[in-house]
Order: structure tokens, then sequence, then C-alpha cells
């Protein structure tokens, strides 16, 4: 993008999707075309002064590929947890905190992730140390800590192909 | 009921199923905070009635109004993405909140702070 | 036809989704800690929105949305500050 531009749209992909929010809640015409693009400029020119690191996506189209295997993870541990529920706690393992050592350092990679975990019911975020990146989560079921220490690394793999 | 009646048979049974599924998950994941017993373990049971329970619901409202074409329904998309991204947030604080509390406390049950290579960022 | 099935179907998870809530209060009551009061909170408030958004489906009207949308908002930012308070002491250092 040219300089200029980049002044103008600081952030391309924010100003976008607070345009989509604004059409969404609106109902599509002109007039909230104009009035929500004014909005989302002003609102994403906002956002430079807090200066968030700005991520930068280097494989845009492993994107659907994490989006899949992340609901298809989130749909089995429902249905996991769900069972465990029903059957009043009572499980072959036991719950307990892993221990994760991370190479994964872009800072929205590890939000994106950490999100991921939490959201999966089964596992939870607990604490990370962004000096050497030491995680820690907690899963509900532990039979096998291998286990979850891998598909943690699956997914930390496909992040870091992503973003960095 | 206004104009219910008007949907075909299959999209009314297609939004029943998603609508059972999404409230059935919801009670499940309260029914989880209820039954287990520690808090770490209770943070997991939520996630439930967010992800998928929520997820459904939202899709059987879109289904619905879409098909009786009161409008084009995707309104629901953004309390959909709304939800996904704001659950984890808060039960990560949640988490932490409780991780700061039982430490503080010398709690025997929660491990020890994460040692980091920066020693300073462990004294206080 | 139809109508019959919606009809059941939103009564039933209409019943389902307030017996969630009853959980989510026994629990808020129960504690034992702070901490599990303000997690029952976080998922009162979602079983709630759900709840408003099958009361939409059952009027058919999209006036009801809007208030899930309020719900959805309202609570998410009381459970970060409730967090908050329970990790410092205070909500705005």
């Amino acid at each position: 993008m040219t300089p200029l531009m980049t002044r103008l749209l600081p952030y391309p992909l924010l100003t976008a999707a607070l345009l989509l929010m604004w059409l969404l809640l609106n109902g599509f015409s002109l007039g909230h075309v104009v009035l929500g693009a004014i909005v989302a400029l002003f609102a994403s020119h906002a956002m430079t002064a807090l200066q968030p690191s700005k991520p930068r996506l280097r494989r845009w189209d492993k994107i659907p590929r994490l989006v899949w295997l992340v609901m298809l993870d989130i749909l089995r541990s429902n249905i996991a947890v769900a069972g465990i529920i029903l059957r009043g706690g009572r499980r072959q393992g036991k719950p307990g905190f892993v221990a994760i050592p991370l190479a994964l350092r872009d800072q929205t990679a590890l939000a994106v992730l950490a999100c991921i975990i939490t959201s999966t019911p089964g596992t939870a975020w607990i604490e990370h140390r962004s000096d050497n990146g030491q995680l820690l989560i907690h899963v509900l079921d532990i039979v096998d800590e291998q286990l979850w220490v891998d598909q943690i690394k699956l997914y930390e793999a496909l992040l870091q192909e992503i973003f960095e | 009921m206004s104009g219910a009646a008007g949907l075909p048979v299959w999209v009314a049974l297609i939004v029943a199923g998603f609508l059972l599924l999404g409230a059935g998950l919801t009670f499940l994941g309260a029914l989880g905070m209820l039954r287990l017993k520690t808090f770490y373990e209770r943070v997991h049971a939520p996630t439930l009635g967010t992800t998928w329970g929520a997820g459904a619901i939202l899709i059987a409202s879109i289904i619905h109004f879409s098909v009786l074409g009161s409008r084009l329904a995707l309104h629901e998309i953004l309390i959909t993405a709304f939800v996904l991204v704001t659950t984890p947030v808060t039960l990560m604080l949640l988490a932490r909140a409780a991780l700061y509390r039982d430490r503080a406390e010398d709690n025997q049950h929660v491990p020890p702070r994460l040692k980091g290579d920066n020693p300073a960022r462990d004294a206080h | 036809m139809s109508g019959v099935i919606l009809a059941f179907a939103i009564g039933l998870s209409q019943i389902l989704l307030i017996a969630a809530m009853v959980c989510c209060i026994l629990r808020m009551v129960r504690g034992p800690r702070a901490q599990d009061r303000v997690l029952a909170y976080d998922a009162f408030y979602v079983a709630g929105m759900l709840l408003v958004l099958t009361f939409g489906m059952r009027s058919g009207t999209a006036i009801y949305f809007e208030a899930a949308l309020v719900i959805a908002l309202l609570g998410f930012v009381s459970t970060a500050a409730l967090a908050k308070f329970l990790m410092r002491g205070e909500v705005i250092e």
C-alpha cells in the first residue's frame, strides 16, 4: 500500500469489520454505507492512539483449516464434557494442571491460541510467562498428559505458519 | 405465533433440532457448574453453553427468520461472534483471578508460580 | 404442523434455559468463593440472553435481538470488571 493509503486507513481490516457491523445492525442502504464508512474511519483512527502491535498475516490460506480444526475439536470436547457432567463427575482420568513450553512469541497468535484453548470445554488457559514461553493450562480429564501437549503443539505449529 | 405456521415442515424440524441442541448444551453446562467439585473444574462447564450452545440457538434463529422472510437474518452472526470472542476472555480473567487469590492464601491445590528467565518479574 | 413443532421446541428449550438459569442461581448462592459466584453470573447472563432470543423466535419480531445484544455487551463488561476487582481489589487502577 502507498503511504497515503496507510495514513488514511491505518487498520483496513478493522475499518471493514466496523463498516460490516454497522450495516448488519442498521440494514443495507446507500446512506448507511456512507455513514458507517465515516464512523469506521474515525474509529480506526482512534485505534492508532492505542498503538496495538500490528499483526502480520503470512498465510491467509491456512485460516479456514484452523477454523475447521477448532470447530471439530470444540464439538468433540463438548460431547466429552457433556458425558462427564451427565455421569456426575466420574471419568477415567483426573483433573489437573499441565505445563507446556511454547515456542510461539507473536502476541496476536498467542491471543488467538488463548481463545481457542479456553473456548474448548475441557481445557482452560491459566497462566503464561511471556519471557520464556511457559504455559500452564487446566485440563478436566487427564488420561495421558502427552495427548494434550500434542494437541496444543498442533495448534501452535499451525498458528506459527499463519503469523510468523 | 405470527407466521410460524408458514414454515415448511422440514425447516421447522431443523430449527427445532438446533434449538433443543443449544438449549440442552446450555443446560448441561449450567448443571456441570453446579455438580463439579472444584473451581478449576467448574471453569470448563460454561463453555459448553457459549460455544455450541449459543451457536446452535443462533443458527436456529438465523434459519427461522431467514425462511420466514421478515428480514435477511444475519444480525445473529454479530451475537455469535461477540459471545465467541468475549467468553474466553472473561474465563481467562476469572481463572487468573482465582489462581492469584489461591496463591495469596497459600492454597496447596494450585501449582506454584511459573519460573521465568527474568527473576525481577517473580518478585511481586 | 410446523407451528406445533416449533411451539413445542421453543417451549421445551425455554424450560431448559430457565433450568440452566436456576442452576446458575443455586451456584451463585452456594459459592463457596467469590470467583464461583462471578463464574455463575457469567453463565447466568448467557443463558438469559439465549432465553430472550427464544422469546424473539416465539413472537417473530426482531426487537428482542437488540435486547439480547445489549445483555451480551453489558454482561461481558461487568464480568470483566468483577474479575479485575477480584484480582486487584479495585476496578480502575
